[in-house]
């Protein structure tokens, strides 16, 4: 790891000021900043220790819905009584990611911020074509091991997996991410590669994620988080689904649906295609499962992950079931 | 030699400074800085639990943490779990007893997740205890022993 500069950060406005420099990157809970400056992926001259920033963890929710700070950790927001009966896909998202150490670590924002698992991304001494990394320079992972990498979104640029979870169930439930003052939804937040994988979110220099919202619905409150992966436990998702569903009055037909897809996307992957077939319709299997085949419309594999056109179907699918079967 | 800085760290309740440069992570300090070596570092990129310890009493890896983003906090190692007689841990006790090492490589890591595991409440059954226990990898493979033991641990500390 390159030697840099450290600043502790004492105030929002002090760390803002810090983070419009050049070569300068926020340090939260670490666990994505630090590992990547050892792979050599990040060079920052100046890091930007926000972790001793007061009042910006809080987590509350009324009947509105819920504000999560920025630096809430993972396991906090996890394990907070109201957000798992109010928001169970996202706790149930923030609990099947990483181990109980990196939960304790990870913050709100910096999850939101995690970069791609891309073997190739990751390892640039080895594999210095990445058009993520060093725009231009080519992507090794379309003709390579790309078992793990995206169906969805992606471009001839790129095809690396947004590898997070709790995105996934916020891009369901229309949450809203907070730069200060300005506030972005998480759908417009995160950007398709394109010819521009570099830049994957919406925020600007000398900008930091203050805080999300998440707004109150029935559907948020009968959701759930459905990850399928290559281990029980502490791996990135082959396929996920964050699901909400909000019925009728009879209790058969769903008035709203909502559907975020994880683990197959270049960002986290919002499959209205699937909500508009559903919305309307009573709740069956066969209506379910042919809907769910909507989500994979569009997807290119590479090879490797050619299982996962078939795998994001079914996970979306029996997320379905198992959410309406708790509505 | 340029960019040096002076920290006070709160390592098992004693305050110890050290001079050192901003990248260096919480495990390089321990280990090399204050000859806390009971830590170990394996992966040494946040895959393997090997370095866990408790700041502010909660389990965090310390390879992926900066030594200056804790100053202030309280900081456990391993070498912190005994009591003042030097009495071991009960879960320190529970490993030995149900031989849950081979190369022991990995073990303060267990033990310092274990302890929080516990204390979490995360120990009720095996099937928790393996979900919480998973970012603590064992390459020779005792996962069945570690579990014992921290079930057994779990009933002794309760």
């Amino acid at each position: 790891m390159r030697d840099f500069s450290y600043l502790r950060a004492n105030s929002v406005e002090e760390a803002l000021r810090a983070a419009a420099m050049p070569a300068t990157m926020l340090l939260a809970g670490g666990t994505t900043l630090l590992d990547l400056a050892k792979c050599g992926v990040a060079a920052p001259e100046l890091v930007v220790d926000i972790t001793h920033l007061k009042g910006l963890d809080a987590i509350r929710v009324d009947v509105d819905g819920a504000f999560i700070g920025a630096l809430a950790k993972m396991s906090h927001v996890a394990a907070d009584t109201a957000i798992q009966a109010q928001y169970p896909a996202v706790s149930e998202a923030l609990s099947q990611a990483a181990s109980a150490q990196l939960r304790n670590m990870a913050t709100i924002g910096g999850n939101l911020l995690q970069r791609t698992r891309c073997a190739y991304f990751r390892d640039p001494s080895t594999f210095p074509a990445c058009n993520k990394r060093n725009p231009g320079s080519g992507c090794s992972a379309l003709e390579g091991v790309n078992r793990g990498h995206a169906i969805l979104g992606t471009s001839v640029a790129c095809i690396a997996t947004y590898p997070g979870d709790l995105a996934v169930a916020l891009v369901a439930l229309d949450a809203v991410v907070h730069l200060g003052e300005r506030k972005v939804a998480v759908d417009d937040f995160f950007l398709l590669p394109g010819t521009t994988p570099h830049k994957e979110h919406a925020m600007q220099s000398g900008e930091m994620i203050t805080a999300i919202t998440i707004p109150a619905s029935v559907a948020a409150r009968h959701s759930t988080y459905l990850k399928v992966r290559d281990r029980q436990s502490y791996e990135f998702a082959a396929a996920s689904a964050a699901v909400g569903i909000e019925f009728e009055p009879d209790g058969e037909t769903i008035r709203d649906i909502r559907i975020g897809l994880g683990g197959a996307a270049t960002k986290p992957w919002r499959a209205r295609a699937v909500e508009d077939a559903l919305r309307g319709k009573a709740l069956e299997p066969d209506t379910v499962k042919s809907a769910s085949r909507l989500a994979v419309e569009g997807a290119i594999a590479h090879g490797g992950n050619h299982y996962k056109i078939e795998l994001a179907p079914r996970v979306v699918e029996r997320a379905i079931l198992k959410t309406g079967a708790m509505a | 030699m340029t960019n040096e800085t002076i920290l006070h760290l709160d390592v098992n309740g004693q305050t110890q400074t050290l001079t050192v440069e901003p990248r260096v992570t919480l495990l390089d300090a321990l280990r090399d800085h204050l000859e806390l070596t009971g830590t170990k570092k394996g992966c040494d990129q946040g895959q393997c639990g090997a370095c866990t310890v408790h700041v502010d009493g909660e389990r965090v890896l310390s390879c992926l943490t900066l030594a200056a983003q804790v100053e202030g906090r309280k900081i456990t190692t391993i070498e912190g779990l005994s009591d003042a007689g030097g009495d071991l841990h009960p879960v320190q006790e529970a490993f030995l007893e149900h031989d849950a090492f081979q190369c022991g490589y990995c073990t303060p890591g267990q033990i310092m997740s274990a302890v929080a595991c516990i204390r979490e409440g995360h120990a009720g059954s095996d099937d928790e205890i393996r979900e919480y226990m998973s970012g603590n990898l064992c390459r020779c493979g005792a996962y069945p022993h570690i579990v014992e033991a921290v079930r057994e641990a779990a009933k002794v500390m309760s």
